[in-house]
């Protein structure tokens, strides 16, 4: 149990959750959260958007039954954690961008403060939200509202690039990165629909170029290369 | 443990188990994760998740989706195939101080009875070295999320007859039979099991289900079909186990939705032998050992000493 310090509304529909409790996530990385007891039935994998020395942060969008319950629970409430879960980024050579576009952005964050140098690029749909938190880190900030913010983004000018967001938005980035010239690690970060989230159920699997993966307990960050997506 | 005194022990084709509380395959993996979670031996057993004789993927798109106290998986019985099964898992089933149950799947006969050999196979040279990984073969002829020959083995008796005939022939393991709910007459399938030699069969696997996204206009899965399990399903599941409960004299190993110590019980009174613990890991990460200790507590609270006391009471 974790004791929800704040929850507080940042957009229409987007909340960030800062629940107490002494974690050792690292960026990328993700928790299986619920705030009730049997109904929903499966937990929600909220990625890590901040830790601090009082806890960790989700940013997270309502999406359903789930997150809209979540998004009503107040501060001194509980709700119930398990992670961090997963392997999250890997080190990043180089000259590195983060690219996010919806609540993709999420994991991003806490991926930048943790980097020396990183060009952070965000894309967001109709409303721009905790773009002051993202400028505030100290790294070059190029934000999007309404277009598509990977073609703001010359791959061959990285050595690393994460990418999270909605699976067409990582097909894009799958194709670009083919058609670059090669010099850019590119990782890919998933959202797939999970049950456990520990790598025992298998509903989240992903076909790779080595077979079958687990997007929660292999990934959530695969290279762009490697992962099949439908 | 709460009380040492208190007897839930369950004993079935001669492998006793220490507990009702069974892991059911597909929710549990091959226990390694949950293993890094809680203790592994506070469990009866483990039914593993499911295997073939050769390596499957699974189905391809969405394979989960939340329903009203239940939910639909459509996983198609992803696995590495028995050979893989054998060689990179059962060195930690090895190490395992609970019951280890291989759930076997198959899409052809030859292939159930290859795998069934394998696995027997496997079994003796472990044993000829002291050893062991394998207490029983959970036979899975009803899997909804995999057809063969156009029909699921699970659904009328006499072609699942011959699925347990060959299989039961092809090991000297302890062999349960995992029914489906959607079986034609799901009594008669379990009597046939038991004239077939069966030790003991278990059910229900999930309720053949569909989900449409209306605003695409298509089913929610690339199978069109999925397997409805959770809370929703117990009491279809309650009276299944106790119509089976009335018809065979093995032992039956009830599954549908427990969700508590009390829907575990619920299971024991209506017959059962020991129970299976499906999506209820999703809900609760340590469900095994909580519901261990949570049947303790409800004997110690009602004054049972033993389970056979309340066992098959309606």
């Amino acid at each position: 149990m974790a004791t929800i310090i704040s929850n507080r509304r940042v957009a229409e529909g987007i909340y960030v959750m800062h629940a107490a409790g002494r974690f050792e996530a690292k960026a990328g990385q993700f928790f299986m959260v619920r705030g009730w007891e049997s109904y929903p039935l499966l937990s929600r994998p909220l990625s890590v958007y901040d830790q601090d020395e009082q806890g960790v942060k989700f940013l997270y969008k309502v999406a359903g039954e789930g997150t809209e319950l979540l998004s009503r629970m107040q501060a001194g409430e509980d709700v119930t954690l398990l992670g961090p879960l997963g392997n999250g980024f890997p080190a990043a050579a180089g000259r590195t961008a983060l690219v996010g576009g919806g609540i993709g952005v999420a994991p991003l964050f806490y991926a930048a403060r943790h980097l020396e140098q990183a060009d952070l690029y965000l894309g967001y749909s109709v409303e721009v939200y905790e773009e002051y938190e993202f400028r505030s880190i100290g790294h070059p900030v190029t934000i999007d509202c309404g277009g598509r913010v990977l073609d703001l983004v010359d791959f061959d000018a990285y050595d690393t690039v994460f990418v999270c967001g909605p699976e067409p938005m990582l097909r894009a980035a799958q194709i670009k990165s083919a058609m670059s010239a090669g010099k850019a690690a590119v990782y890919v970060s998933l959202e797939n629909r999970m049950a456990c989230g520990i790598g025992a159920c298998l509903v989240c699997s992903v076909g790779c170029e080595n077979g079958r993966k687990k997007a929660c307990s292999d990934g959530p960050v695969f290279r762009a290369e490697e992962v099949v997506l439908a | 443990m709460i009380e040492t005194h208190l007897n839930t022990t369950c004993r079935i084709g001669g492998v006793t188990f220490k507990n009702p509380v069974v892991m059911a395959s597909g929710t549990f993996g091959f226990g390694k994760e949950y293993g890094k979670l809680y203790d592994l031996s506070r469990l009866g057993g483990i039914s593993g998740k499911g295997v073939t004789l050769h390596p499957r993927p699974g189905n391809p798109g969405i394979r989960v989706y939340e329903t009203p106290s239940g939910m639909l998986n459509s996983v198609g019985l992803e696995n590495p195939g028995i050979p893989a099964f054998l060689e990179e898992e059962c060195a930690f089933w090895e190490t395992l101080d609970t019951v280890r149950i291989v759930n076997l799947g198959g899409g052809t006969v030859q292939d159930y009875v290859e795998g069934a050999r394998l696995i027997d196979e496997d079994s003796n040279r472990r044993q000829a070295r002291g050893r062991r990984a394998v207490d029983m073969i959970e036979l899975n002829i009803s899997c909804p999320n995999v057809k063969a020959g156009g029909m699921a083995y699970g659904i009328k008796t006499c072609v699942a007859r011959e699925v347990v005939r060959e299989v039961r022939a092809a090991t000297t393991l302890p062999l349960m039979v995992k029914l489906s709910p959607n079986a034609e007459d799901i009594a008669d399938m379990a009597q046939m099991c038991e004239e077939e030699g069966a030790e003991a069969v278990s059910l229900i696997n999930t309720l053949s289900g569909m989900k449409i996204d209306a605003r695409k206009r298509r089913s929610v899965f690339d199978n069109l079909y999925a397997g409805l399990s959770g809370p929703a399903v117990k009491p279809v599941a309650l009276r299944m186990v106790h119509q089976v409960c009335k018809r065979v004299t093995i032992p039956v190993v009830g599954m549908g939705g427990v969700s508590s110590a009390e829907d575990l019980i619920e299971f024991i009174m209506a017959g059962a032998e020991a129970v299976q613990i499906g999506t209820y890991n999703f809900v609760n990460w340590q469900a095994g050992a909580d519901l261990v200790e949570g049947v303790e507590r409800f004997m110690i609270e009602e004054g049972i000493a033993d389970l056979n006391e309340i066992r098959g009471i309606l």
